[in-house]
């Protein structure tokens, strides 16, 4: 059924409103045609009686009451799909930007989705080997995870998705079954080209599909760009077996754009003017990653986004850290000493790593080392706030190894620069950098680990360390 | 007939419309999506509805049914899996593939599955609401017992023999004094927002022992309590709920997934088919029913899910269980209350909550109770929520007000989870009101023993806290050993004792009596210690002897069915310090 209507009731912000209408659905789609034949998209989002407001994606700029002709669609928005989709460039409602003309369509599917069956999915337990050791050995990134990059401006963010997806390629037999779908969102023309030059130097552009609303495109638009990407990324998923990896950025600019179309609607509004379905609208998109029963390809995402005034408890954040599978936290401070990728491994999670680690995964003692990593570490910020206080030279001998250990694990295990380290490199790495602490210290590990991996000696020369050996000293002091 | 009139996401209008009834149960439009009525007056009904409004038009019929939405309650709801509106969705995948669509209509249990009933009444009988009249061994876990429904109370005029039945057909009949005649089948309904009701509510003086030390020593919960457990995302609470599922001594276990990760209901039916009760040998989801609403699941019916866990709940509390609820989490729920609200224009309170949050928080814990049946047997339901605090904020409405009707509190903190210090309870903030009500239970069936170690814990653990503000300040290194040593113990209790890891096969769950031998030992390292110092010997001798690390690793080194080994470690303690010079 293809309606048609001329003339408009009202105009508010990006919201338009038709009266007299009759026979339309619920979040059906509408083409809007101006005067000059330009055409623009728009949603139902409202339906009183024979009233419906619906909303503009490309911004009501230059609409008039009686200038447009309005057709109702008869459904929600489609997205037309196939194999061919790869390697190709569209805009942020999925029209061909790249002169390659329209791409055959084998399937359309609405892009709003469907909610996964609990029982349909299979848990996710295979691990992508990204070459980073604080990603590999402390956040592993599990194929069907959610797991977002939390960032803040000026930070390195889309470096290290860049480096996650050069790497990740690599590994496993069905490398060649790999392809990304990249959504942005808000985020310039540069970022999109130094991702799109990125994808092309590592040789992977025919298996990339691009949805770009940058961030002079219209804002309300930014609505459904991650909508189409996950749609394509599902359909390359479930129907052709692909293993996918999403990137959209910027995930923060998507929520702004959220926040508009809900106060013109004149919505309630939640914490910091954000709906208060933020946190369902969030997960209707980032729960759209996972494995099912039925194909053997998955769905691997990585939001990236940006935490306003690096606050991690802002909604933003904070509601997307509540629906993904932990999350990878970049922090200004490491950032600021030239380390990267500056990842605060504190903070940074993966909720998913328990079950794909371990022997048969990565190795045995994968599990024990990263606990006591964490918890070593987490010592050393004890030490330094009482270093701050005190000074380092008050320090007892036991705090002042805690020093040298933090020192030397942000130098050597965060800090990697743009190197590929094996996951065997990774781990050992970690015990060489704990066997810098004396065994007792490492209370977390059972000691029949310690035993076989606890190595003092060797980290005494792998790190140099100071002549006046620390474990010595504490001993000499204590007799 | 009735037609929509408005649609504003899940909540749609009726103009006109005079005889529907305030939570009636409605089908909506051509998909006959199930919605229930919220308000109602002069001029319009309003309807939420329970599934995707997506191209519902105006003017589609909207079908009244007279009763309220209800719990389908009978054998097979162990070992399954439903969404917030108790779709099963074994058979909606079986039906519809991986994506849940709207308007699916299954029914909520199988109905041609047939059960073998042991029918306990005769011809005569006098039956009344709430009595057994009949057992099928639901899985081999449970006997399910058959109850009869409300409304009908009466004697015996048919009972079919002990025999293979399906759900639906009549297994007695009854004459009520009016001459009518009732007839029962294994199936009955109930109201998921009104409380099944109860003979007697009975004082709570027994644990739900989980094996979670910092939970059974510190902070425990009684059966048929309540807890809540706050925190920010990624502290824990779901591991914790978990961790209850698993081990906790109830007999049968409710887990709603309310607005969370598909993934984690698919990792806990996975986890639990496999899983193997301790007690009973056989896999743990026999003894489970699971309500998965996940996030991006229809926002109504999350707010439903509640209600359809704690009346399945209920149902097995009156056959004479003991049943624990995990709701996973309530702010989810809870920001459906919200979000309804919202698009109803009511005013809002707090945060955009409705005003009348509080009461419903209350109303979903205190159907949590130790109750005597209609079937005069013992049971209870014990409820454990999870509360996702935005910013991990404390102060915010729904963990405010939780506080309020709940007397278990189990703070996760995330300082505490960022040094992987798991289960990440914070024991300043935590607190449990049940243990005056437990302490008899403790003293006799675990020891004396027990209650006395857990003050000394709090004491020491106490003094450190007020230890580190000076430690902040200058330094370990110049307190009196004394002091230094009460620093160690702390750390000992900390690490060794309320730190426990989900992960290690040994440590995943502890009994009382393992607990007991742990703190017994740690308090015994610290009297011996104590007594060193006294001699004047140098505190840092002691660390020498690499005791206090022994000890932490008690909980990895003595397997939890060799607790005799704790022996050996008396001695290693008087020998190692025995031998400072
Ligand atoms: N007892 C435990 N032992 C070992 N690891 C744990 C324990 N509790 C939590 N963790 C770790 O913390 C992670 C996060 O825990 P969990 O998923 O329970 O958090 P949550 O509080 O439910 O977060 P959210 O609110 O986002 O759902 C787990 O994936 C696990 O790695
Ligand atoms: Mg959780």
């Amino acid at each position: 059924m293809n309606l048609q209507y001329i003339g408009l009731k009202k105009i508010n912000g990006p919201l338009i409103f038709l009266d007299n209408v009759k026979g339309i659905g619920f979040e059906e789609m509408v083409e809007i045609r101006l005067e000059n034949g330009s055409v623009r998209h728009g949603r139902v989002v409202e339906i009183n009686g024979d009233l419906a407001a619906i909303l503009v994606f490309e911004g009501t700029r230059d609409l008039s009451l009686n200038n447009t002709v309005i057709k109702f669609t008869g459904k929600p928005m489609e997205l037309g799909l196939s194999k061919n989709i790869l390697g190709r460039v569209f805009n942020g409602i999925g029209h061909p930007i790249d002169d390659l003309g329209p791409v055959y369509v084998e399937k359309y599917l609405d892009i709003n989705g469907e909610p996964l069956n609990p029982v349909s999915r299979l848990y996710p337990k295979n691990y992508i080997n990204t070459g980073i050791s604080s990603i590999d050995g402390l956040t592993t990134l599990i194929r069907g995870q959610k797991l977002p990059i939390f960032s803040g401006s000026g930070m390195p963010h889309n470096e290290l998705a860049v480096q996650i997806v050069k790497q990740a390629k690599l590994t496993g037999s069905d490398a060649s079954n790999f392809s990304i779908v990249f959504a942005a969102m808000g985020v310039t023309n540069d970022v999109a080209n130094y991702f799109r030059r990125s994808f092309e130097e590592a040789g992977v552009l025919d298996n990339v599909v691009m949805y770009l609303n940058l961030s002079n495109d219209p804002i309300i638009e930014r609505l459904l760009t991650p909508r189409c990407a996950l749609t394509a990324a599902e359909y390359l998923a479930y129907q052709h077996n692909k293993h996918i990896l999403v990137v959209m950025t910027d995930m923060t600019a998507y929520c702004e754009a959220l926040r508009e179309f809900s106060s013109s609607k004149g919505e309630i509004p939640g914490r910091k003017g954000y709906p208060g379905y933020l946190y369902s609208d969030l997960a209707s998109l980032l729960e759209r990653a996972g494995i099912v029963k039925t194909a053997s390809g998955s769905v691997t995402q990585i939001p990236i986004l940006s935490m306003p005034n690096d606050d991690i408890t802002h909604p933003i954040p904070d509601l997307t850290g509540y629906i993904t599978e932990g999350q990878i936290v970049l922090e200004r401070e490491l950032h600021m000493q030239g380390i990267y990728p500056p990842i605060g491994v504190l903070p940074s999670l993966s909720r998913l790593m328990k079950d794909g680690i371990g022997a048969g995964f990565t190795r045995e003692d994968h599990q024990p080392l990263m606990n006591q990593l964490f918890a070593s570490y987490s010592r050393v910020m004890d030490a330094r706030s009482l270093a701050s206080v005190i000074g380092e030279d008050e320090l007892s001998p036991a705090d002042k190894n805690y020093m040298e250990f933090g020192r030397l694990f942000e130098k050597h295990f965060i800090s990697q620069g743009f190197v590929n380290r094996d996951i065997k490199d990774t781990l050992d790495l970690g015990w060489n950098l704990l066997s810098v602490l004396p065994k007792e210290e490492l209370d977390r590990t059972e000691e029949k680990i310690l035993d076989k991996f606890y190595d003092h000696e060797k980290a005494y020369y792998r790190f140099e360390l100071n002549k006046n050996l620390y474990i010595k000293e504490l001993k000499k002091e204590e007799h | 007939m009735n037609e929509v009139y408005s649609i504003n996401g899940p909540v749609i209008k009726v103009k006109n419309a005079n005889n529907f009834h305030i939570m009636e149960k409605v089908f909506v439009g051509k998909k006959k999506l199930l919605g229930e009525v919220i308000s109602i007056n002069d001029d319009h009904t309003v309807i939420q509805v329970y599934e995707s409004t997506t191209g519902l038009m105006p003017g589609e019929e909207v079908i009244c049914t007279g009763e309220s939405i209800s719990a389908v309650l009978g054998p097979g709801l162990l070992g399954n899996i439903f969404d917030g509106i108790q779709r099963p969705l074994h058979a909606i995948y079986k039906q519809d593939g991986i994506f849940i669509k709207p308007g699916t209509n299954v029914p909520c249990l199988d109905m041609e599955k047939e059960w073998e009933v042991d029918l306990k009444v005769k011809v005569g009988d006098p039956m009344r609401f709430g009595q057994i009249f009949g057992v099928i061994q639901e899985t081999s876990l449970i006997k399910h017992r058959l109850l009869i429904p409300k409304n009908i109370s009466g004697d015996v005029i048919m009972v079919k023999p002990n025999g293979s039945y399906k759900p639906e057909e009549v297994l007695l009949k009854i004459k009520d004094k009016n001459d009518n005649i009732h007839e029962v089948t294994m199936i009955q309904k109930w109201p998921i927002k009104e409380p099944r009701p109860i003979r007697d509510r009975l004082s709570l003086s027994i644990p739900l022992v989980s094996g979670q030390r910092v939970i059974d020593t510190l902070f425990p919960i009684a059966k048929g309590g309540s807890a809540a457990v706050p925190g920010g995302f990624g502290t824990g609470k779901t591991m914790m709920q978990h961790q209850f599922a698993k081990w906790c001594d109830a007999d049968i276990i409710v887990y709603i997934g309310c607005g969370e990760r598909g993934n984690e209901m698919t990792q806990t039916l996975e986890e639990f088919s496999e899983l193997i009760d301790p007690k009973s040998n056989k896999p743990l989801i026999e003894r489970t029913v699971l309500i998965a609403n996940t996030s991006n699941m229809p926002v109504a019916a999350r707010e439903a899910s509640i209600y359809t866990g704690v009346t399945i709940a209920e149902y097995y509390r009156d056959m004479g269980y003991h049943v624990a609820l995990m709701a996973d989490s309530t702010s989810r729920w809870a920001e459906a209350l919200r979000e309804i609200s919202g698009r109803l224009e009511e005013m809002p309170a707090e945060e955009g909550f409705p005003a009348y949050l509080p009461s419903r928080i209350a109303q979903f814990y205190e159907r949590a109770g130790y109750v005597k049946t209609y079937s005069d047997k013992l049971g209870s339901v014990s409820i454990i929520g999870a509360i996702s605090p935005q910013g991990a904020d404390f102060s915010e409405p729904v963990t405010q007000n939780t506080k309020r009707f709940v007397r278990a509190f189990w703070a996760l903190d995330k300082e505490l989870a960022y040094a992987r210090h798991y289960a990440a309870i914070n024991w300043n903030l935590s607190y449990s009101e049940y243990i005056g009500d437990l302490s008899k239970w403790y003293n006799k069936q675990v020891g004396v023993g027990f209650l006395e170690a857990r003050q000394k814990f709090i004491t020491i653990l106490a003094e450190e806290n007020k230890l580190m503000e000076i430690v902040k300040l200058i330094g370990k290194d110049v307190l009196p050993d004394d002091q230094k040593l009460i620093l160690e113990i702390a750390r000992v209790i900390r690490v060794g004792y309320l730190q426990q890891n989900a992960f290690h096969k040994d440590d995943t769950f502890v009994p009382l009596e393992k607990q007991l031998k742990m703190m017994n030992l740690i308090l015994y390292l610290e009297r011996v210690a104590n007594n060193v110092i006294r001699e004047g010997k140098a505190f840092s001798l002691l660390l020498n002897t690499n005791m206090f690390e022994k000890v932490i690793k008690v909980k990895y080194d003595i397997p939890n069915d060799n607790l005799d080994l704790f022996d050996d470690y008396y001695k290693m303690i008087d020998d190692a310090f025995g031998a400072i010079k």
